[in-house]
């Protein structure tokens, strides 16, 4: 089995995984780092959406064995420490979630949003949003809250 | 305590673990020594099942077992918790449903043997090395001709007829059709859905055979009728060795209401194994797997005087149940729907028809409003298209029909009483909201735009919180339907309450904390909310139907009286008054009249450190549990208007603009309360647009995926505008009447009544859902050419 090396929020881990082994596999099942889901098996939903050298990524897509030697960054290493990340935040404050379970990959995805676009227009959160499900929302709170979010980290 | 009890929007306690990836969803568990299970299914829609060779797949690397029906033979097969007797007393037709086929399998998912093996990925390989020789079997797949098909999914029900019911006053409808000055009639399909909660089913049997105790992990939507079911019903196990624990639970929508196969199957394996197993759901077996939902085909005709004042509604519908009788499937399209057919309206009489019948398709079941999004669709159009024919403006018709506020409770003649509504307020505000009456300006701008605009209207009414336990039981349940809370003071005067209410995303640790901070004037950071384990709660029968806070908050709050009341004697005896003068207010106990008073948290502590008690006239600790049994159903209700433009050369529908008005009685949270409007509106608005499910003709799920299967995103809605009017329920506690489904019934007759209405120069009358861009299309441009001719 090929063994693989990975930064996943600052700390260096390593693991035997099989050839198919998918990137989110790896961090759910070896690291036990849960906050990644896995909504569907066709690449649609975006419950897995982690950031791989800073880019977004659904982890359902990608093996493990690509990942070998990138910087990963799942939902857990967003906050620092107690302190929430400011879209982290704006979910809250907005209720952008309900049950909660597409609420890691949406989140992972507006960071990346709001970094490549920093005052991103109600369309292009919309359009942005095109690789991720929600089932409770409606939407319409979770693009207040990246709306907000993405203020917030311009600061 | 106003600033975080009732009325206000109170941040949720349960999110800092969800955005933070914190959450503990069933398939975040592992035990130690677990073993993956992975399910075969059926690739066929209907065969005989002549062997099954699992040698193979039992060599397979990892592999630890492999069990089959003869695994299952000392058990039952799965329940069905709804007894419907049809006309003439003749009880519904109720096939047995195996835990693994037996001899035959019934629609593409069924399943039909498990392999169990050291990782998931193993057992995903060696289950498909277990060979079965299929012999196929005509498939009965179009419910339209499954009476008269000729092949039968069940030996027992040789025309696939489950059941022939009625309901309403047949006499009394002929009677006034033959009087009636107009008749409109409408057929119209209300489409098969698939729930997609986006987590998909988990389940995880644990047994210990040093206590002899079963732990089911599951997510589901309410464990302690999955103990009652699979204990009682299917294993035959006592209820006390099985603990049902339902975690978070990612999104339900009814879909993880019932008793599931895999429950029964991974609780015997892990027996049988000597170790934990796990099944987890990919999407694409939940497709063929969780239970489906809507599905009827429906003729409704609706008779009016001159004025167009509705004199008697009849309609037809045949009710897809699928393969098998899914938990709850009997009650959707007869006591759920019929009973909702008045809606807002006063006509005196109705009547309705309904077939279930069986197909080899996935069973079809409650989802997010179960049988009155049929209801509301099928009577919110035919109305539509009434004034339509009469020359009325739909909202006058619909004005001139509504039952008046002097007029409850109200009786229907489809066996409900309304306790109380004001339509008219809902209708203004929406009216208003959504200012209708510029509307023709906008449509003549969307016209130079080369653009074709349209409004609907929709006016919905609901039950939740069904109720009573006597009158359900009367209608065929075969369970109570009341809830419990058990509000436990700790000695330091933190609070926990047991509740048997289920949350799934609805904001429970929330609303339920606000119940009770507000009566018992605690901070909400004091009280936390414990659901979802058996071993933890009292028996209670969880989260569907909006049901949690008609049901379970009043059981909360009743339970929070008794404390108070308990607490009033115990504070009185400490300030040596009588408890007749004590007052509770604002977390103190006060003696009228003095200044004498005790903090909530001294009667705490003096409850359960009893040095200075009175023993022989209380007894120590300060823990209360309320069983609440409503008296009956809530009726919400509310006026939705949806406003569309269509592009003319693609078919393409924009909704521009949507907007909720409704009453609800009482609200607890009115943040939470507008996330779930905004949530069902998706799920409704999908279903208008959107979301359809479709088997070719031998029975295969074509739209299995969600490659296939449209799900909503968002670019499809627009921002909703939401509101809400006040008309307290009148029977219980807390004046509240529930909302969780509204939004997904109310919104499908609205958004068709807009699009319609974009297209009524193209003489279209009705367009079944999903209104997709093709369907639109080829009216559009059929139309055209015809105006061409
Ligand atoms: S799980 Fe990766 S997109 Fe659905
Ligand atoms: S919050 Fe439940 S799926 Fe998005």
């Amino acid at each position: 089995m090929p063994s693989v090396s990975m930064t996943v929020n600052g700390k260096a881990v390593s693991g035997d995984v099989e050839g198919r082994t998918l990137l989110v596999e790896f961090l759910r099942e070896k690291l036990r780092l849960t906050g990644t889901h896995v909504g569907c098996d066709t690449s649609q939903c975006g419950a897995c959406v982690v950031h791989v050298d800073g880019e977004s990524v659904k982890a359902c897509t990608m093996l493990a064995a690509q990942a070998d030697g990138a910087e990963v960054m799942t939902i857990e290493g967003l906050a620092q420490g107690d302190k929430l990340h400011p879209m982290q935040e704006a979910f809250r404050e907005n209720h952008g979630l309900q049950c909660g379970f597409c609420t890691p990959g949406m989140i992972m995805s507006a960071v990346d949003l709001a970094r490549n676009n920093p005052d991103p227009s109600e369309k292009e959160i919309r359009d942005w949003l095109e690789g991720n499900i929600c089932r409770c929302t409606g939407y319409h709170n979770i693009v207040k809250s990246i709306k907000a979010g993405a203020e917030a980290m311009r600061g | 305590m106003t600033d975080q009890g009732i009325g206000a929007s109170v941040r949720r306690k349960e999110d800092l673990r969800f955005i933070k990836g914190r959450g503990k969803y069933t398939d975040d568990i592992v035990l130690q020594d677990m073993s993956y299970a992975a399910i075969v299914r059926s690739p066929h829609a209907h065969a005989k099942i002549n062997r099954i060779d699992t040698s193979a797949a039992r060599a397979a690397p990892g592999v630890v077992g492999v069990l089959t029906a003869d695994d299952f033979a000392a058990f039952g097969g799965l329940p069905c918790g709804w007894q419907v007797t049809g006309k003439n007393e003749q009880p519904m037709i109720e096939p047995k449903h195996p835990i693994l086929a037996e001899g035959k399998v019934r629609h593409v998912g069924d399943p039909v043997a498990v392999v169990i093996a050291e990782s998931r990925a193993q057992a995903r390989d060696a289950a498909e090395l277990v060979e079965i020789d299929y012999e196929p079997l005509p498939a009965v797949v179009d419910m339209r001709s499954a009476l008269e098909d000729g092949a039968s999914v069940h030996d027992e029900a040789g025309d696939n007829l489950c059941y022939d019911w009625e309901l309403g006053d047949r006499e009394a409808v002929e009677a006034a059709f033959r009087k009636a000055d107009h008749v409109t009639t409408l057929e119209l399909i209300n489409n098969r859905l698939v729930p997609n909660a986006m987590e998909p089913r988990c389940a995880i049997g644990d047994f210990d055979d040093a206590s002899g105790e079963h732990t089911l992990y599951t997510s589901s939507q309410n464990p302690h009728v999955i103990r009652l079911l699979m204990g009682a019903f299917v294993l035959q196990i006592p209820e006390h060795k099985l603990r049902v624990y339902s975690p978070d639970v990612g999104g339900g929508f009814g879909s993880k209401i019932y008793h599931y196969a895999e429950e029964a199957i991974v609780t015997v394996a892990a027996k049988v194994l000597g170790r934990p197993v796990k099944w987890t759901s990919d999407r694409t077996e939940a497709f063929i797997s969780d239970a489906h939902g809507r599905d009827h085909v429906t003729k409704v005709e609706l008779a009016m005087d001159k004025e167009g004042r509705f004199l008697a509604l009849r309609e037809q519908t045949l009710a897809n149940m699928g393969a098998y009788l899914s938990t709850f499937a009997p009650s959707i399209p007869t006591y759920l729907h019929a009973t909702l057919l008045a809606g807002q309206y006063t006509t005196p009489a109705i009547l309705a028809e309904v077939k279930a019948v069986f197909t080899n398709t996935v069973p079809v079941d409650a989802y997010r409003g179960a049988g009155r999004p049929e209801a509301t669709y099928l009577l919110e159009r035919v109305i539509d298209l009434a004034a339509d024919e009469m020359g009325m403006d739909p909202v006058e018709i619909r004005r001139k029909n509504f039952i008046q506020p002097d007029q409850f409770p109200y009786a229907t003649p489809v066996a409900l009483t309304y306790d109380t509504g004001d339509y008219e307020a809902t209708l203004t505000a929406a009216l208003k909201a959504a200012d209708w009456d510029g509307f023709e300006a906008r449509r003549e701008e969307a016209k130079r735009k080369g653009k074709l605009r349209g409004i609907g209207i929709a006016c919905y009414i609901e039950a939740c919180g069904i109720a009573p336990s006597n009158i359900a039981g009367a209608l065929g349940a075969r369970a109570g339907l009341y809830e419990c809370a058990t509000v436990r003071v700790n000695p330091t005067g933190s609070i926990q309450v047991m509740t048997g209410s289920h949350s799934h995303g609805q904001g429970h640790e929330t609303t339920f904390a606000q119940v009770v901070a507000d009566r018992l004037g605690i901070g909400l950071d004091q009280i936390d909310i414990v659901h979802g384990d058996t071993n933890k709660i009292p028996f209670g029968m969880g989260t569907y139907g909006s049901r949690s806070i008609a049901v379970g908050g009043a059981a909360l709050s009743n339970a929070c009286d008794k404390i108070v009341n308990k607490a009033t004697k115990i504070a009185a005896h400490l300030m040596e008054a009588s408890a007749d003068d004590v007052v509770f207010e604002n977390g103190s106990f006060k003696v009228t009249g003095t200044d004498k008073q005790v903090a909530f948290g001294d009667v705490a502590l003096t409850a359960y450190v009893p040095h200075n008690y009175p023993l022989d006239e209380l007894e120590p600790g300060l823990e209360e549990t309320a069983f609440y049994d409503p008296k009956n159903f809530t009726f919400p209700a509310g006026t939705y208007v949806c406003e569309v433009e269509i592009e003319p050369q693609t078919g393409a529908v924009e909704i521009v603009s949507f907007h909720a008005s409704d009453d609800f009685g009482n609200v607890i949270n009115p943040m939470i309360v507008e996330g779930q409007v905004h949530g069902g509106l998706a799920q409704g608005i999908g279903q208008a647009l959107l979301e359809n499910t479709v088997y070719d003709n031998e029975g295969q799920l074509v739209s299995g995926t969600y490659m296939d299967y449209c799900m909503p995103r968002a670019y499809n809605f627009p921002n909703f505008t939401v509101d809400h009017q006040v008309t307290a329920c009148t029977h219980n506690p807390l004046g509240v009447k529930g909302c969780g489904e509204a939004g997904a019934i109310g919104s499908p007759p609205a958004v068709i009544n807009a699009i319609v209405d974009a297209l009524k120069d193209y003489g279209v009358s009705h367009i079944d859902m999903p209104a997709t861009p093709a369907k639109i299309w080829r009216i559009v441009n059929g139309g055209m050419a015809a105006a061409a001719e």
